[in-house]
């Protein structure tokens, strides 16, 4: 199925894109001796980890198919993300969270398969 | 005196080896576990993906060794597909990745005592998850030497577990040629609530949040994953500008 021999565009695309992540990953801490942050950019820094990652799940979660909105509740990506919601401010278990909000998308996802 | 001296004997004796770089690193390991089960449906599909797109056995395993960004790899085997040059793909994993920017600026503080070397390796597993969960273990003020073996803990077992899982899409996803579309692929937005979850504590938190899910909405249809990076911004603001109203409000209490 899959070609075993590496091309020449692949090996410029994959060091590229290495090259690219990596320099994005690193570049604050060379940087970070030479120039100071502003207070507020580092209190600002605090927010970076939930805000990113709801950036994420949002559209993933409420535009499934990454153009229309949906809202309603034959989404069931919206279903497994509420009831990630739920578990996980219920239970405060992370891997819970992720099992059964699984269990649940896959439910749904099954059902209105089915035709329900 | 005495007080302090018993407390901290007490805490010396609770945790006798819990401060040696091996317990760390395996601590670390162990708290990323459930973000690992979430990983592997994404590995997975992504080997089975590459491999359907016409990308070669070694440039894809080339991305998950070398480059090690799961949403930008699936970016470009989406990509290729559309037959788009690979100058293009590049500048486009540079627009998908910039948040890790963002995280890297975060470490800094926490990264400071370390040399140049164990900066490069830990800048270079600042993933999502291994940034969650090392930022939170950084955040404890516990006093605890050598978190960097913590951090080195989280990001060895993601990237063999990433790698494993690309290999294995790659060989056995021929076995299971719709696997694409099962819809595996809400293991991310489930790791991802699991995550945000703990940090919904105070206000400032909630704006923040509402309003960067808010933002990537309204933002979605802009080119290039460029809503994300706006939404982002939008919800740090809004929580920077947020603590500053909830404090002024103290202070005239």
């Amino acid at each position: 199925m899959f070609e075993t021999g590496i091309q020449l565009y692949e090996i410029y695309m994959v060091a590229g894109m290495a090259l690219v992540t990596f320099g994005i990953r690193y570049i604050m801490f060379p940087l970070s001796g030479r120039l100071r942050f502003p207070e507020l950019f580092e209190r600002g820094l605090r927010y970076v980890p939930p805000v990113v990652l709801t950036a994420i799940i949002v559209p993933s979660v409420l535009m499934p198919t990454g153009e229309t909105l949906n809202l309603k509740l034959n989404n069931p990506y919206l279903i497994g993300a509420i009831t990630a919601c739920a578990v996980g401010g219920l239970f405060k278990n992370l891997l819970l969270t992720i099992v059964v909000s699984m269990a649940v998308f896959l439910g749904a996802q099954w059902a209105f398969a089915m035709g329900w | 005196m005495p007080v302090n001296h018993s407390r901290q004997k007490r805490g010396i004796a609770i945790s006798p080896k819990n401060n040696s770089p091996v317990s760390l690193f395996f601590e670390g390991a162990k708290d990323t576990f459930p973000l690992i089960v979430g990983a592997i449906p994404f590995g997975i599909i992504f080997g089975t993906l590459a491999a359907t797109a016409g990308l070669s056995f070694g440039a894809t395993m080339g991305m998950s060794l070398f480059v090690f960004a799961g949403a930008s790899q699936f970016v470009c085997v989406s990509l290729v597909t559309a037959g788009v040059a690979w100058p293009m793909i590049v500048l486009t994993t540079f627009v998908v990745n910039l948040r890790h920017m963002l995280y890297g600026a975060t470490m800094v503080f926490f990264y400071k005592n370390l040399n140049p070397l164990w900066k490069m390796v830990l800048a270079f597993g600042l993933t999502d998850e291994t940034f969650a969960v090392a930022v939170s273990r950084y955040s404890k003020n516990d006093g605890v030497p050598g978190k960097h073996y913590y951090n080195l803990g989280s990001m060895v077992f993601m990237y063999g577990n990433w790698n494993l899982c690309t290999f294995i899409g790659l060989t056995a996803g021929k076995a299971f040629p719709g696997i694409s579309q099962w819809g595996l692929d809400f293991a991310m937005p489930a790791t991802f609530i699991g995550i945000v979850i703990p940090y919904l504590v105070s206000k400032p938190m909630w704006a923040s949040v509402i309003t960067a899910g808010t933002v990537s909405i309204l933002a979605g249809g802009l080119p290039h994953k460029l809503g994300l990076m706006m939404a982002a911004l939008a919800g740090v603001a809004a929580g920077v500008i947020c603590e500053k109203v909830f404090s002024e409000k103290k202070e005239r209490i």
